[in-house]
């Protein structure tokens, strides 16, 4: 439909309605609020925006986004039934009619074909042409001039510059650039013949711009489509000044130098088309303009000198680097020796308990290194005190075998029955004796082989400059004396002393007890061998040693309820029937009670606790097996409150623990226990002097008061009634007064059963009387 | 020449009815003044707890969340939260103004019989047929017990906080008392099972009602008994004692329907303050005044000195 717009003072045709002009004091329109914004489908109902990313407009079938139906497709059919005739579905069966409509995704119209389809079918180009019509000369889309002979194909010379390469938009023959094509104009108006000087007319308007190709004198400038109002309105930029052009940018320049009569284009009214309206629509040609950003465009340009070191052309989208990688040299993978074959072998393992030990330790010893299993022979051929020292647990110190308290008859018939024995098999118990039983003269038995051998191994692994001693793993800590002088074994080792555990052992021990903790060291410094402290410096000591055999048991106990109803009864309230006890409360407590915390650096919360076994009969009846077996009775090792808090120890020195209170109740009662209980303080006494590693710390009153109470013993009949019943031979008839008399442990004398002497009796707290009655039912 | 010290002025029992409060809570398990004593504080059996105008009888407030019914109530200091313990086996936290649960602290084993605040109302106390007293922190957000009192070997029936002692009174005929300050617990033998403990008004002795329908005041320190008080009845119920306002008098509620007045240096019965036909299950006395609170089955009553006429004026 064609128009005439009289408004113009040229008499154009106008066709079309032609686009509101963009004025740029127009004031900016308000946008429409978006609850104004709506949307209607073709049939007049409102459409819902459901959000650019769960669906657009009408999402779901008829807007059940959000509905009970949702997503699902409304003709959905279980194809259980019908897998034969199962459907292949296809996109459109997902489509909304939206979609099939003209401007939807997949718009099913009738359209030409791309064969029959005309040039420019494609929207952004739609687009930039109108725009650029504006700023041409003749107002009006030339396109509509090729609408009309549409749909003409395009002509074979369009056909022939695509199959040469070119393309849409551009022009034809050698690509300028702006600056060049600015400078050019002077040529351009040189060869101007083809425009006229006065400009009213164009003449290329009405011209399809094909034919104007066809009749291509002037190959430089010969606009195609949609970059020919570019091109016009830099060639005819002076003409351009002294139009009023709908469409430009008014107020470019506000002035001109004097000198500059040469710019003349601050004058013109910028038009829209002197920007990039389309992507790649002109390219600088190094393949760069529009990928970079423009500072960045720019300085490629600027330093284009490092472009000439790479000569070839660079990709689109690429840039060059600026730093040069560094290639990486590949080595060629080794080459293989023609005999290889790609299995692995892994080394028989060998049961060091099947084979003999010289055996066993050049097995290991060819491996090339020392395993830390190297002396174990199998978990169940180990004794329990072997097992105890691989575990690091402490031994017992002190006597704790019954076979000490035996009369001496008896213990020399054990060791008759016990040499019996060794004789007949000797070769089996050898190995397990090899400690107790130190044969200095059989040097080539296994067991002395393999001791010497550990101990080398310990020296091995001790002598090169590892790791210091105080971070390693101390196995003896609950004994300290041990411990020191394991150190000083320790810190010989590493000297490279060979001598280390002959020197580091104590010599006024007994021979039985230095070979047992000669045994023990070595033992221990290949099982805590530097390598190992790395690790074991990761670890820390459990606080609490899981003893399942003992409870935890609040340390101070309630009187004699009995006597509490009696003096309840006669209402002799007050010191007979109130018990005080020590007991902490929490730090957050007294903080929340305003109150300062009466037991300042103690960790006990509550009552104090201590470990007690859960049967105590059981700690008589520990008789060791031919190994040194030694339990440490559990209140023993930790005297009450001992790791934790001592009652004692706490800063508040006036403040008596309820605990020596308890100590006048238990007194004990036996006449027999309370000599026997004289007679063995005076040789713990002695022993304390001479081994016990445990009274290192000066003691307080209160803490001999405890050990005292510790001291009492059961009852004879406890003693009688194991021992009476566990020995079915009567020549052990002697008297009471005897078997007390020889049951007051001599330390003196080595002692070469391999039995440890009995540990105390658990604690002054538990009344004997329990314990008796405990007996017969367990034997 | 010396001035006679002045009489001392007969102490005021609070024998006059002033009021009973239809509760409409089922049976009321509990009554509690509030710290200053203007209000009163009941605990149903109908899971709610409510807040009670003493002057006027009426109701401000009720507070429900406990999943069973409410046992104990504790207001604190500043009448700005109060705990509650519950059958349901939990202590709630409350805010007064809001009615909102603050805090549900879950942890006992069994129904908590008893709650109290500590004087700042930082620390929740409660104790509990599961024969623990578990300290609760209200600063911290923490749901944890701040430290379990597991000592004792039944049920725990009572307890009272003062600013360093707690003072516990349990099923196993023992009244506990710690002394955070000395780090001492001190055990007084007692032989019946307690049902309610208290401190005296000075903080010298305790109190403490047993099954053996017997209260019996003790010293504090010594653990020494300073009265006997008898001749009521309390042989299943758990029921309220405590002490008059001056230290003067002692009182215990009774299965027979009365309130038992004792004089607390005497020993002697003084008022046999007639409640009701049913046992009385719970009592309250007023901090500063002669004002006594009983509850009887759905009721509160609220007993005053003086028959106070003024008091009708809101009927």
């Amino acid at each position: 439909n064609m128009a005439s717009d009289e408004d113009s003072d040229e008499d154009f045709v106008t066709y079309g309605t032609p686009l509101e002009p963009l004025e740029e004091d127009e004031p900016i329109r308000k946008p429409v609020p978006v609850h104004e914004q709506t949307v209607k489908d073709e049939k007049g109902r409102y459409k819902r925006f459901h959000g650019a990313f769960t669906g657009g407009f009408s999402a779901g079938y008829f807007n059940t986004v959000g509905s009970q139906e949702g997503w699902t497709p409304s003709t959905f059919v279980s194809s259980r039934q019908q897998k034969a005739e199962r459907q292949n579905a296809r996109p459109e069966d997902f489509m909304d009619e939206e979609d099939f409509s003209e401007h939807g995704i997949a718009p099913r119209e009738i359209v030409t074909t791309e064969d029959f389809a005309s040039e420019r079918k494609d929207q952004l180009k739609d687009k930039a042409r109108a725009v650029s019509s504006l700023a041409a000369l003749i107002p009006g889309d030339p396109g509509l001039l090729e609408e009309l002979i549409a749909p003409a194909r395009s002509s074979i010379g369009v056909e022939l510059l695509r199959k040469m390469g070119w393309k849409d938009g551009q022009g034809v023959g050698p690509r300028l650039k702006r600056r060049q094509r600015k400078q050019n104009t002077d040529a351009v108006k040189v060869h101007g013949c083809a425009l006229l000087p006065s400009g009213s007319e164009e003449s290329e308007v009405g011209l399809n711009p094909l034919q104007a190709l066809g009749g291509g004198s002037e190959s430089a400038h010969i606009n195609l489509f949609t970059l020919q109002s570019d091109r016009t309105s830099s060639l005819f930029g002076d003409r351009n000044s002294g139009q009023k052009r709908r469409g430009g940018i008014a107020g470019q320049a506000f002035g001109v130098g004097a000198m500059e009569n040469e710019d003349a284009d601050i004058y013109h009214k910028d038009s829209m088309s002197n920007y990039d309206t389309v992507l790649g629509g002109e390219e600088p040609g190094d393949g760069l303009y529009g990928w970079t950003a423009p500072q960045q465009y720019i300085r490629k340009k600027n330093d284009s000198k490092r472009d000439v070191v790479y000569l070839g052309r660079i990709l689109d989208g690429f840039t060059l680097a600026s730093q040069v990688t560094e290639i990486k040299t590949v080595y060629p993978p080794p080459d293989l020796p023609r005999d290889y074959r790609p299995v692995h072998y892994f080394r028989p393992v060998v049961d060091s308990s099947t084979v003999s030990p010289i055996v066993a330790q050049a097995l290991l010893t060819s491996r090339g290194h020392l395993s830390q299993e190297a002396p174990q022979q199998g978990r169940h051929s180990l004794g329990s005190s072997q097992r105890r020292d691989m575990l690091g647990e402490t031994p017992l110190q002190g006597p704790s075998s019954v076979f000490e308290l035996l009369g001496s008859k008896d213990r020399e018939r054990l060791n008759e029955i016990r040499s019996v024995a060794k004789e007949q098999n000797k070769s089996t118990l050898s190995s397990r004796f090899q400690s107790t039983t130190p044969q200095p003269d059989s040097l080539t038995s296994p067991a002395k082989t393999q001791a010497s051998s550990e101990t080398q191994m310990a020296l091995n692994a001790w002598s090169g400059p590892t790791a210091d001693a105080s971070k390693t793993f101390k196995p003896f800590q609950k004994n300290p004396q041990k411990q020191a002088r394991y150190d000083l074994y320790i810190n010989k080792l590493k000297k490279g002393d060979k001598e280390a555990l002959e020197s580091s052992l104590d010599s006024s021990m007994t021979e039985w007890e230095r070979g047992r903790e000669r045994d023990e060291f070595v033992r221990a410094a290949v099982l805590y061998k530097p390598s190992n402290s790395s690790l074991s410096s990761r670890f820390t000591r459990s606080k609490h040693e899981d003893d399942t055999d003992s409870v935890e048991v609040t340390r101070d106990q309630e009187n004699d309820v009995d006597d509490k109803q009696a003096a309840v009864k006669m209402k002799m309230f007050g010191k007979l029937t109130r018990d005080t006890f020590e007991w902490h409360p929490e730090k957050l407590l007294c903080k929340r009670f305003n109150v300062p915390d009466p037991y300042p650096g103690s960790s006990t919360v509550g009552m104090p606790k201590i470990k007690r076994d859960k049967y105590s009969v059981f700690n008589f009846l520990t008789i060791t097996d031919s190994s040194h077996v030694s339990r440490e009775g559990p209140s023993a090792s930790k005297p009450p409150g001992s790791s934790t808090t001592l009652p004692h120890l706490t800063p508040e020195v006036n403040k008596k623990s309820r605990w020596d209170k308890t100590g006048k109740v238990s007194e004990p009662k036996d006449p027999l226990s309370a000599f026997l209980s004289e007679t063995r303080s005076e040789v713990s006494v002695a022993k304390q002097i001479e081994s016990d590693g445990k009274q290192t710390e000066p003691k307080t009153d209160e803490e001999e008061k405890e050990e005292d109470e510790e001291e009492v013993r059961p009852p004879m009949d406890l003693f009688k009634a194991i021992f009476a019943s566990s020995s079915d031979e009567k020549s052990s008839s002697s008297s009471e007064e005897d078997s007390e008399e020889e049951m007051a442990p001599s330390t003196s004398e080595p002692i070469q059963i391999s039995a440890e002497p009995l540990n105390p009796p658990v604690s002054a707290q538990i009344t004997p009387a329990p314990d008796i009655s405990k007996v017969p039912g367990i034997i | 020449m010396a001035f006679p010290q002045p009489r001392p002025q007969v102490p005021q029992l609070p024998q006059h009815l002033l009021r009973t409060i239809e509760c409409q809570q089922g049976a009321v398990r509990a009554v509690r003044f509030n710290a200053d004593g203007n209000y009163v504080l009941t605990c149903g059996s109908d899971k709610s707890l409510k807040l009670w105008s003493v002057s006027r009888g009426t109701l401000l407030k009720t507070y429900t969340g406990h999943g069973y019914e409410v046992l104990d109530v504790d207001s604190s200091y500043d009448n700005s939260q109060l705990c509650s313990c519950s059958s349901d086996k939990t202590v709630i936290l409350w805010d007064v103004a809001s009615g909102q649960v603050t805090r549900k602290l879950r942890g006992h084993a069994g129904k908590v019989n008893c709650v109290q605040f500590n004087e700042e109302a930082t620390v929740m106390l409660s104790g509990s047929i599961d024969g623990t007293v578990r300290c609760w922190d209200t600063r911290s957000r923490r749901y944890e017990p701040i430290q379990i009192l597991d000592e004792a070997r039944d049920g725990i029936s009572s307890l009272k906080v003062s600013e360093h002692e707690l003072l516990i009174g349990s099923v196993d005929g023992r009244v506990r008392l710690y002394d955070l300050r000395m780090g001492q617990l001190h055990v007084d033998f007692i032989g019946s099972p307690i049902t309610c403990v208290c401190f005296s008004r000075d903080g010298q002795c305790t109190l403490s009602s047993s099954l053996d329908s017997t209260v019996r005041l003790l010293d504090k320190s010594s653990g020494e008994m300073l009265g006997e008080y008898s001749g009521h009845v309390n042989k299943g119920y758990k029921l309220d004692c405590c002490l008059s306002d001056k230290d003067t008098h002692v009182l215990s509620c009774s299965e027979d329907g009365h309130v038992y007045f004792w004089d607390l240096v005497e020993g002697s019965l003084t008022l046999k303050l007639p409640v009701g036909k049913a046992v009385v299950q719970s009592l309250s006395f007023h901090p500063t005044e002669p004002r006594l609170l009983t509850a009887m089955e759905g009721h509160v009553q609220v007993w005053g000195a003086e028959p106070e006429d003024a008091a009708v004026e809101d009927g």
